[in-house]
Parts: structure tokens; sequence; C-alpha cells
């Protein structure tokens, strides 16, 4: 005798998934096919019981290598922003992408869905935030810092600093100095 | 975003203001809780606790009866244990000057009240998406400083 059987693959592995969550005692919701939120903070430990519940049926979590891709993508960044003067000039988009070995329209993809944010606006915010660094720190003028950065004209990175933090590089100067006064 | 929640705590006594607020990050669907609180005495009641969940961003209106924003922003800047919070203003129109003298007393943020539902929940997506950068990329908290 032969039975024939059909499935339904989602429902089979979405009950497989409840099925072990509840036996963790996980709060969780199955948000789509294939993804997972917890409802609250999953030690490492219970990660670690989690994964290996669902050995047994060959699924596996593939979140985390989304993750360490975008933080390669965030390493690399960070050195081309923070090692401007040394770096070969190529744009951002191509050396991203022959340094991770991914096209980089996957690579954008990849990065907004993981950060929120795009790698364009991450670039700017890198760029920003070691002006800031440079101003208070270094000590270093507009223009040095403009030059440093690869910024076109000293115009430029003054705009793109009042576009992206709302206020004038000298105000930003200005309010950190009196911050430290005040706490003197 | 997608393993933790970014935690939101706003102190305003108009009654609209809070609701519009709430509104506008129950639309946004970010992965953020958020809790409304009618004065400042209310507020520091509550962040004063020792089992507090203290949260990732507080916004405070200026205006308040009891205890103003700035009272609450100088009070709460005193306090270490809430050195990596941001501190987001939230206000009504301000002078020039008044409105860097918050940045100078600690705040993070000064955000012009929006009249438009719309630009309000850009803004405060705006905000939430800025301060998830310097939650997870370790940036500088005491450079930061954004006026929206």
């Amino acid at each position: 005798m032969k039975l024939f059987i059909k499935f339904d693959f989602q429902a089979v592995c979405n009950s497989v998934l409840e099925e072990r969550l509840q036996a963790l005692g996980i709060a969780y919701k199955i948000v789509g096919f294939g993804e997972v939120e917890f409802l609250q903070k999953l030690s490492e430990e219970k990660k670690h019981e989690f994964v290996e519940a669902l050995q047994p049926y060959h699924i596996e979590i593939v979140e985390d290598q989304k993750s360490i891709l975008v933080q390669k993508m965030k390493d690399v960044i960070i050195d081309m922003v923070y090692n401007a003067d040394t770096e070969v000039h190529v744009k951002s988009s191509v050396y991203l992408s022959e340094k991770l070995g991914h096209s980089y329209g996957y690579l954008a993809n990849l990065f907004s869905e993981v950060t929120y944010t795009s790698i364009e606006n991450f670039i700017i915010l890198q760029k920003i935030e070691y002006t800031k660094h440079l101003i208070i720190h270094e000590n270093l003028s507009l223009t040095e810092i403009a030059f440093k950065l690869n910024y076109s004209s000293v115009a430029h990175l003054s705009t793109q600093f009042k576009k992206t933090t709302g206020i004038t590089p000298s105000a930003f100067q200005r309010i950190i100095e009196k911050r430290r006064q005040q706490q003197n | 975003m997608a393993d933790d929640y970014t935690h939101i705590i706003l102190a305003d006594d108009d009654e609209d203001d809070r609701m519009f607020f709430t509104e506008a990050f129950e639309e946004l669907k970010m992965n953020t809780s958020v809790r409304t609180f009618n004065d400042g005495v209310y507020l520091l009641d509550h962040l004063m606790k020792n089992e507090v969940v203290i949260p990732h961003i507080l916004f405070l209106d200026l205006n308040m009866p009891r205890m103003s924003g700035i009272e609450c922003l100088v009070e709460i800047r005193q306090n270490s244990r809430f050195k990596d919070m941001a501190i987001a203003i939230y206000s009504t129109s301000a002078s020039e000057e008044d409105i860097e003298s918050t940045f100078i007393k600690g705040a993070n943020i000064y955000i012009k009240k929006p009249s438009d539902f719309k630009k309000l929940k850009k803004m405060l997506s705006n905000v939430v998406t800025i301060n998830w950068q310097y939650q997870t990329n370790g940036l500088n908290r005491d450079n930061f400083l954004l006026r929206l």
C-alpha cells in the first residue's frame, strides 16, 4: 500500500520552531518565513541551546552571518575614513566590493536591512564624527580637516556638517568648550 | 536593530503632544518602546528608582509645571548613572541662545516640535536612527549633538 503525502513546508518548519522555542521557554514571535523575533534579550547560553536544538532538523541560523558581514563593512569604512590620506583614491563603492568580495548592490541592501541606514549615510556620519574629534582633540582648522578627509572644499565639509548635525562646526566647538569650562 | 529595543521616555505636560509622540512611534514600527510622564517630578521619581530600566533616549519638554525640562536636564546630568542616555529637548521654538544653553547643560538633541505629523515621524525616526549609530558603533557620546 502507498500513501501520497502533501507538505506545507512553511507550516512544518514553523511548528518545529515553535515547539523548540516553547521547550526552551523563549518568548518569541514568528515574523515571516524564516524569521523569528525574540521578545526579550537572549543570553548567549540560551542562544546556543536554541542553535543546538535546531541542528537535528538541519535548520541553521543565518542572521549572524549577515551581522558579521555588516560589521566587516563598518570596519572597512571606518578604516577608509580614518586613513583617508593614505588610501588609494577609488570610489568607496568600488573599494568596499573589492575588499569584501561581494557586489556593491548586495552589500548596500544588506547594510540597510541590518542597520536601518545606508552605506552613504554611514560614511558621512563617520566623517563628521572624525571631524568633531579633530576639531576638539587635534585642534585642526576646518581647512586642514577638509584636506585631510578629501573634501573638495571647506564649504562642502561645512555644509555636510551642518546638514548632518543641525549645527555649524563653530557652534559645535563653542558648545563643547563651554561644557568643559562648566565642568571645571 | 533586530535584536534589541530602543527604550524611549517622554516627559511632557501637554496631553495632545504626548499622544502624537506615542502614535508617531507606533506608526514607525522601529522596535521602540515608549513611556510618557506628565511632568518632570513624575519623571524623576521614576528615573531615580533603583530597579529602573534606563531609557536610551529621554525627550524633555521645556515648559512644564512643577519642574521644567531644564531643571530635569541639569539634575539628570549630575548623575553618572545616566551618562549613556541621550537627552533630547523637545520643545516649541526657542531663541538660538536658549538652544545653545541646553546643549551646554548636557542635552544631545534639540528638536523643535513640528506642526505636522508626517514631519514629526520623520524627525523621530531620524533621532532613533542616529542614536542607534552611537549605541552600536562606539561613537563618542560626548560629541553627540544634533539639532532638528
